[in-house]
């Protein structure tokens, strides 16, 4: 589950990692008393607003028909007011979000951490993730921050530095040196640096994060180490244990339909093809849209049914594939084990009545349990659905269907 | 011969007399497997199945001689049963928890370092030895006794890979679903490895997904060590970067990971790559003719 920026840095504070300073805000309104609460508490001169939507690149990326970028300076409580009107209701396309964009229903409005002082200021990267080879997790750092860190990784390998953390402890002190040193840091940012580094781990680990990335990680003019941007993943399986942290999830920034198949515990992927698919285990629905591709069709979802598939499920999922107007057909791949291919064939039988009006043309391949009396039924419900067994017969039926549409 | 597990494989169940436990548990039992009892906390003494049932993993193999445990346990603590299992000495654990996070996942792969016991899983259809065991949740029937052996990170696609080889009169001898987590017990490359020397697996069938990097070390070290043809499938090549396919382990990350790229390496290494997954049992027929 991905969270927003503001919801990270609220999170983070509670492992005592230092972050910028914000106060998320629905409406322009909202933003010029933010403005106002910054620049007493933190005498900040200017502050930052923020669009907050699941995606990167929002710096460089608009908001649609505007030249509005996703982050902006405000100089005064007026510039910060009418910077959150030009992006708050507006849709921000960013390199990440793709042509569609995201629309923004929140802004953070965010201290300035760019200010003057004894010393320069410092832009780093680092993120904390799972090294799978290893089964450890690994913290990514650079002295590079600020930039597109994939850039870095290709352009500079050598500028990318790695730290494994052992599975049995916590991160230790001098690998936390260690990272403080590489970044070139001394005196209080390295000592600042030591401690960051140290309770962002526990926050990566106390939070169950599949993915915690600090970019950039920046040193203050005044020798301070804070996030100024955070991007958080949690582990989808760990939220049972964090039902507060799951109460963050902004369903608005998820695809509807796929929202719609999770109420159904369904698996559901949308994709851009003309052909969609039913199938039972996330392999067999992987391979089955290789198949589609290879028949001349081009996938339109994933979608897994899991375990259960029967009348409800697969109805729901007929639902689901059918909202896009591009499918011109559908291929049901079940490999029943312990599911049973004959319930299967009821249930699509039962669906394919309840909704009476399919006009794609339906191919069922039900394989294994009772494969021949499901087969049988299929043939025998006088519907328009094409039965096969083996899995090439579904191929070359597929091609069929997509030659004739 | 076989690997991992054989007709004499002594089996108790974690999470015995769960929905899933018991299920399954009498699935095994009537496809022969020698089920010895089970583990259920807080309920030891009793019996179910017919079965004596434990509190400890501990209790249940002093009292039972089991070397095989299969976990049916939650997913928030499956890792705890993982652990438990090793403690007490069980060879080979064999995890069906779907979901369990990856953090505890770390956790027991770092309890397992240096002990004696092997995991296959999680979120695994099991371990079968066509005609002999079963542990798993695989469909028993369509394994039928021959000369293949399966490496698998999918289930359902295990079955349509036993399925086709049965179909082409080859047969299977083991069968090994190693789950399509981020950690998982055993990797490809030592599935592949236990049935490169199994004197009765003539051939070995490896299918993979997008994720990772466990099949391409696989086809690295089949190319330098593999004495039996390999047919080889990655599911996905038509998966998005950045999406989850499903399966927690399933996601495209860089250019290393994609179905192409994986497809690539196997071919360089010898592998029978096949395009469609409704081709392996005929290339495998191909390749043994």
């Amino acid at each position: 589950m991905n969270l927003h920026e503001y919801q990270a840095k609220e999170l983070l504070k509670k492992y005592n990692v230092p972050v910028q300073e914000g106060i998320a805000c629905n409406t322009p309104g909202e933003a010029e008393e933010a403005y106002r609460q910054i620049h007493t508490q933190y005498s900040s001169k200017f502050a930052v607003v923020k669009a907050q939507i699941h995606a990167g690149g929002r710096g460089k990326g608009k908001i649609r028909g505007t030249e509005q970028r996703g982050v902006a300076v405000g100089k005064n409580a007026e510039a910060v007011k009418e910077i959150a009107q030009n992006i708050l209701g507006g849709t921000l396309v960013t390199i990440q979000t793709g042509e569609a964009g995201k629309v923004v229903n929140k802004v953070l409005v965010a201290q300035d951490v760019y200010y003057e002082g004894p010393n320069p200021i410092k832009e780093f990267y680092l993120s904390i993730l799972l090294d799978r080879a290893k089964g450890q997790n690994v913290i990514m750092y650079s002295t590079e921050g600020g930039m597109d860190i994939e850039e870095v990784a290709h352009n500079t390998p050598e500028k990318i530095f790695k730290e494994w953390v052992h599975p049995g402890g916590l991160l230790q002190g001098f690998q936390a040196r260690k990272i403080a040193f590489n970044l070139g840091l001394s005196g209080e940012a390295f000592k600042n640096c030591v401690k960051f580094v140290t309770n962002l781990y526990n926050a990566y680990v106390g939070l169950d994060c599949a993915m915690l990335e600090i970019n950039p990680l920046f040193k203050t003019s005044d020798e301070k180490i804070i996030a100024v941007d955070c991007k958080m993943n949690i582990d989808d399986n760990a939220l049972t244990r964090h039902a507060d942290v799951a109460s963050l999830r902004d369903i608005s920034e998820e695809d509807p339909t796929e929202v719609e198949a999770g109420k159904y515990n369904l698996n559901f992927v949308k994709l851009d093809g003309n052909v969609g698919c039913m199938v039972n285990g996330a392999g067999l629905a992987m391979a089955t849209m290789d198949m589609i591709k290879l028949s001349g069709g081009e996938p339109a979802n994933f979608l897994d049914v899991g375990g259960s598939a029967n009348a409800q499920t697969v109805e729901a999922g007929f639902r689901i594939i059918l909202k896009d107007p591009k499918v011109k057909a559908i291929l049901i791949n079940i490999f029943g084990g312990i599911v049973r291919c004959d319930r299967v064939a009821q249930g699509v039988i039962d669906a394919y009545k309840n909704m009476g009006n399919i006009e794609v043309p339906i191919i069922v391949r039900l394989q294994g349990t009772n494969a021949a009396e499901a087969k049988q039924l299929i043939d025998e419900s006088g519907l328009k659905v094409q039965s096969a067994i083996m899995l090439s017969e579904a191929a070359d039926l597929v091609n069929k269907a997509v030659t004739a549409a | 011969m076989s690997v991992l597990v054989n007709k004499d494989s002594k089996i108790i169940v974690q999470g015995f007399t769960g929905t899933e436990g018991t299920f399954h548990a009498t699935q095994m039992i009537e496809y022969g497997s020698q089920v010895v009892g089970g583990v259920t906390p807080g309920k030891g003494g009793s019996s179910h199945l017919d079965r004596p049932v434990f509190n400890t993993v501990s209790e249940a193999v002093t009292a039972t001689g089991a070397n095989v445990s299969i976990i049916f346990v939650p997913p928030a603590f499956a890792a705890d049963a993982i652990m438990e299992a090793t403690d007490a000495g069980i060879q080979l654990i064999v995890c069906i928890t779907e979901g369990i996070p990856v953090q505890d996942m770390v956790k027991a792969k770092n309890f397992m370092a240096g002990k004696n016991s092997r995991l296959i899983g999680p979120n695994c259809p099991g371990v079968i030895t066509a005609g002999e065991c079963k542990v798993g949740i695989m469909p028993g029937m369509i394994f039928i006794p021959g000369k293949v052996g399966i490496v698998s990170k999918s289930g359902t696609l295990t079955y349509e890979a036993a399925d086709q080889l049965a179909k082409a009169g080859l047969g299977v001898t083991t069968a090994i679903g190693i789950g399509g987590d981020p950690i998982i017990g055993t990797t490809t490359k030592e599935a592949v490895e236990l049935l490169m020397n199994d004197p009765q697996t003539e051939a070995i069938v490896m299918i993979g997904e997008i994720g990772g990097s466990m099949e391409a070390e696989a086809a690295q070290w089949i190319k330098a060590n593999g004495t039996k043809p390999v047919v080889g499938f990655i599911a996905g090549q038509t998966a998005p970067p950045g999406r989850r396919m499903g399966h927690a382990g399933a996601i495209v990350g860089g250019a290393d990971d994609t179905a192409a790229a994986k497809m690539k390496i196997m071919d360089e290494c010898g592998i029978h790559v096949v395009q469609s997954p409704a081709d392996i049992g005929r290339k495998m027929a191909e390749v043994l003719k």
